[in-house]
């Protein structure tokens, strides 16, 4: 509860100088959740571009994440940075400085508010009891500021001025964010957005002065140098490490983002990005690029993959290597369009008729996408299957530093032989691998069909060599196990209680498991979700329970396990309202279970 | 002339004796060698259907994929590898009904392949039902009634998207309908060839008399850089004109805008990614 008018937070490490306020601070921490709610067409994500930027500039660890509706203007959309002296990659509930661009965005996030929160805003719009009597707001005129300046539209730029000051990154380092960001804009536009960023960074300085709001957390300035990418930028950076040249898709949320990453930079790595009439059209076109040599994959999200399904099949047949970035949102059809799930696991392992081999890898880190991505072309060519990068919304919208990227370990391993003569498409091998050819290399012919064919790879209705094609296929399944990616077990390797994740939530249930500490409890996760690492069974059984939590609402993954290992999970958190669970989330429901076992 | 580098030798084709597809397999078959274009460099692209099969009936690359889809496979195909001839080939249920998207977003993109379609406004694998080209009041098992939709004008609709290549053969007369072929292949850019064509087992109507009764070659002076003109003639009711309607080869092909041919015209299998240049751009990701 709040007291005199006067509303304070503190945040602070103990080697800063916010130390000496213990005495006052409502909470000590080293790392402040920030919502800026407003709705589409405020310029939020300009907020979030900006801040994310320059508060890594100024030497802090940040985590950045967004939650919007499927609108280009008005309803309610929030962004939360999280800023830290230590990595933070996860969202929580938590808000400590929230700053609502009117009543509708206060009422939006309400629930999160906490008499621990500062609101910044407009006292005139605010103060009228949008959350009952408790809220106090911390004044600063946004529209009358903007309007000084030049009108409503530089409201965002004063509130990242606010944020900016907040966080004292140097008027210097802020006003040049700004005025790069604005670059491509006239003159007179900069101008107005570097005022507008003064003015709010001033009125943040008088916040700090006062002792209103005052922020102190420690800087790194090695953070300053490190590189800052969301999912969507890891996927297109592994794509092009894993060689991809040729991406032809239909724009669909929330995996366009790919799409746009690897056609902005196709000049420069000479690949080809094409907008297709369809997602079957893109399909199709993948495949023909790897038949001819290239190494292609396709973006999109379930209702899109829905359409190339067929065309997975084809893959299947024809054993074309193919890379499907599937950015997962909730469904079934159009569903949740801007929103979160993990709720195709389902329609990627069983898209496609008939029985083929296929690989499902689901990255959760940033350095994972990356590399995972670019591990996908080598397996998709390698075995000749269709290869899955399973994400979703929240990991592609999502923003975090680290060091770097390791490119060092990727490599393009080429597959393709030259043909002879002789050469046959499918000849039959103990693997199940037949060596690749592709048309214009060699002196063979390369024929592949999606009838049942034979080693030349023309149709055939020899029954007995359907069974060896269909061996042949499936043989690959054997070798795949062995090179399956390892779920990472994070925490103590003599764990009681086993929680296991998959896909985008690693952070959120890394950062609940430290915050649990308990030794007895560990997290394990899985990058690869299908085939399933042969040491899975083995880790699952050393556990006294086993707690799976997952981004939907039947526990696809339990499932999955269940049916390939027989091992049953019983305690599932899942959840499926469209948004990423929280860290505090993931903390309560597994700290219930845990408790109910002692 | 000597087909040889095509000829499969003895093998079993699964076409009705009689079929109009004989007659296309050897006019292409024909065309392909007076161009001097060898097995190896070409690539044909079949979806479903029994004209779908004739790419396992000539010695050549081959990709028979799905119903409908063989123009973004032969697209792709072009746009990887320019080094190569690509044919996307098949029926007119194959490339009008399940492939009609794909067939007007090709001509918008100009790929430089060619389009052959055998258009014998039935479908004949499925034994008898209605195609997109069938005519008014043809009755089938399905429609029982007759036909009562319009026919699909493939050509009409090819000049309407300023397609930069428009033509129709008749399968029974194999010398022109392998000149228009030939003039199709070698043709830049994106090429329609609609080949008219009998089905002795279920197109009781369309036969190959009737076809020669309702057909007639376009004129020697037809021009065919005429597209006002050409647009009438593919919209003439009565007899069907032959031959080349339509073309405009002043169009840029899809692979001549792709940024990969800027600067080398190598195919892209001969490429490795420029990992210096992804060093940087990760770099560019740490601001300052």
């Amino acid at each position: 509860m709040m007291s005199g008018g006067r509303f304070r937070v503190i945040t602070m490490s103990t080697h800063s100088k916010g130390a000496v306020m213990t005495g006052n601070a409502i909470k000590k921490r080293d790392d402040v959740s920030i919502v800026i709610a407003g709705e589409a067409g405020q310029g939020i994500q300009t907020v979030e571009h900006i801040l994310t930027k320059v508060l890594k500039a100024a030497g802090y660890n940040i985590f950045g994440t967004k939650e919007y509706m499927s609108r280009v203007r008005g309803g309610s959309n929030s962004t939360q940075i999280r800023v830290s002296s230590k990595r933070v990659s996860a969202p929580v509930d938590r808000i400590d400085i929230l700053i609502p661009f009117g009543r509708e965005a206060l009422r939006h996030v309400s629930k999160r508010v906490t008499s621990d929160t500062a609101i910044i805003g407009e006292r005139e719009e605010l103060s009228d009891s949008v959350l009952g009597a408790t809220e106090e707001i911390i004044g600063i005129p946004f529209s009358e500021i903007a309007r000084e300046v030049g009108g409503k539209l530089y409201l965002n730029t004063v509130a990242t001025g606010v944020i900016a000051g907040l966080f004292d990154v140097g008027m210097g380092v802020f006003d040049d964010h700004i005025r790069k960001f604005f670059s491509d804009a006239e003159d007179d536009i900069i101008e107005k957005n570097r005022n507008a960023a003064r003015k709010g960074y001033e009125a943040a300085e008088k916040l700090n002065e006062s002792g209103t709001v005052v922020v102190a957390i420690d800087k790194d300035p090695d953070v300053a140098s490190e590189i800052l990418i969301n999912g969507a930028e890891a996927v297109g950076i592994g794509a092009i490490a894993g060689g991809c040249n040729f991406v032809a898709s239909y724009p669909m949320s929330p995996s366009t983002a790919v799409l746009v990453f690897l056609s902005v930079h196709s000049a420069e790595f000479q690949i080809i990005a094409e907008q297709t009439e369809d997602e079957i059209g893109a399909m199709n076109m993948a495949l023909g690029a790897w038949y001819a040599g290239a190494r292609a994959m396709v973006t999109t999200s379930g209702g899109g993959f829905a359409l190339m399904e067929e065309s997975v099949g084809l893959a299947g047949m024809l054993e074309s290597p193919v890379v499907i970035h599937l950015a997962q949102r909730p469904g079934p059809a159009t569903g949740l369009p801007t929103r979160t799930e993990q709720g195709d696991l389902q329609l990627a392992l069983y898209s496609g008729h008939g029985e083929f081999p296929r690989i499902i890898l689901a990255p959760g880190a940033l350095e994972d996408a990356v590399y995972l991505t670019h591990m996908a072309f080598n397996l998709a060519d390698r075995y000749q299957i269709p290869v899955f990068i399973l994400t979703d919304q929240y990991l592609m919208d999502s923003y975090y530093n680290l060091p770097s990227v390791n490119l060092k370990d990727t490599r393009v391993v080429n597959y393709v032989v030259r043909t002879d003569a002789e050469y046959q498409r499918y000849a039959l091998t103990e693997t199940g691998v037949s060596p690749r050819g592709i048309p214009g290399f060699g002196t063979g012919l390369v024929s592949v069909d999606s009838d049942e064919h034979d080693e030349k790879g023309h149709i055939t209705e020899d029954l007995e060599l359907r069974v060896q094609m269909v061996d042949k296929r499936l043989a690959k399944i054997h070798e795949m196990e062995t090179d399956a990616v390892a779920p990472e077990l994070v925490g103590s390797a003599d764990y009681t209680f086993l929680v296991v994740g998959w896909g985008s939530t690693y952070h959120v249930i890394r950062e609940a498991i430290g915050k649990l500490d308990r030794d007895d409890v560990s997290f394990l996760h899985f990058k690869q979700v299908y085939p399933l690492h042969r040491e899975t069974v083995h880790y699952l059984k050393r556990a006294k329970q086993v707690i799976m939590v997952e981004g939907n609402a039947t526990s696809q993954f339990a499932n999955l396990i269940t049916r390939h290992t027989g091992f049953a999970i019983r305690d599932r958190i899942v959840k499926y309202n469209g948004l990423q669970f929280s860290v505090e989330e993931v903390v309560a429901k597994v700290q219930k279970i845990v408790n109910q076992e002692v | 002339m000597n087909t040889n580098l095509f000829e499969m030798g003895d093998i079993d084709i699964a076409w009705c004796p009689g079929c109009g597809n004989y007659s296309i397999l050897d006019a292409l078959k024909l065309a392909l060698t007076e161009l001097q274009i060898v097995p190896e460099k070409l690539v044909i692209v079949s979806g479903i259907g029994q004209a779908a099969k004739i790419p396992h009936y000539l010695r050549t690359n081959v990709f028979n994929g799905l119903h409908g889809r063989a123009v973004p496979v032969a697209t792709a195909i072009r746009a990887v590898n320019t080094e190569l001839t690509v044919i996307a080939e098949g029926g007119d249920g194959d490339m009008y009904g399940e492939g009609g998207n794909h067939f007007i977003h090709a001509m918008r993109r100009n790929p430089n392949i060619t389009h052959i379609v055998h258009n014998n406004m039935v479908y004949a694998l499925t034994k008898g039902q209605a195609s997109p080209t069938s005519q008014w009041g043809f009755k089938t098992p399905v429609q029982v009634a007759g036909v009562m939709e319009e026919p699909f004008n493939a050509i009409a609709i090819a000049i309407s998207q300023d397609a930069s290549f428009v033509a129709r053969a008749l399968a029974s007369d194999v010398e022109k309908t392998k000149n228009i072929l030939q003039r199709a292949i070698a043709h830049k850019g994106y090429a329609l060839v609609d080949i008219f064509q009998h089905c002795l087992s279920f197109n009781k109507v369309n036969t190959y008399q009737w076809f020669k009764d309702n057909t007639y070659y376009l004129e020697d002076d037809h021009d065919p850089h005429d597209r006002q003109r050409a647009f009438e003639r593919a919209t003439e009711k009565g007899q069907f004109p032959l031959g080349i309607f339509y073309m405009n080869p002043a169009k840029p092909c899809f692979e001549e805008t792709l940024s990969a041919y800027r600067v080398s015209r190598e195919p892209l299998f001969k490429r490795r990614p420029d990992m210096e240049s992804l060093i940087a751009l990760v770099d560019g990701k740490r601001g300052g």
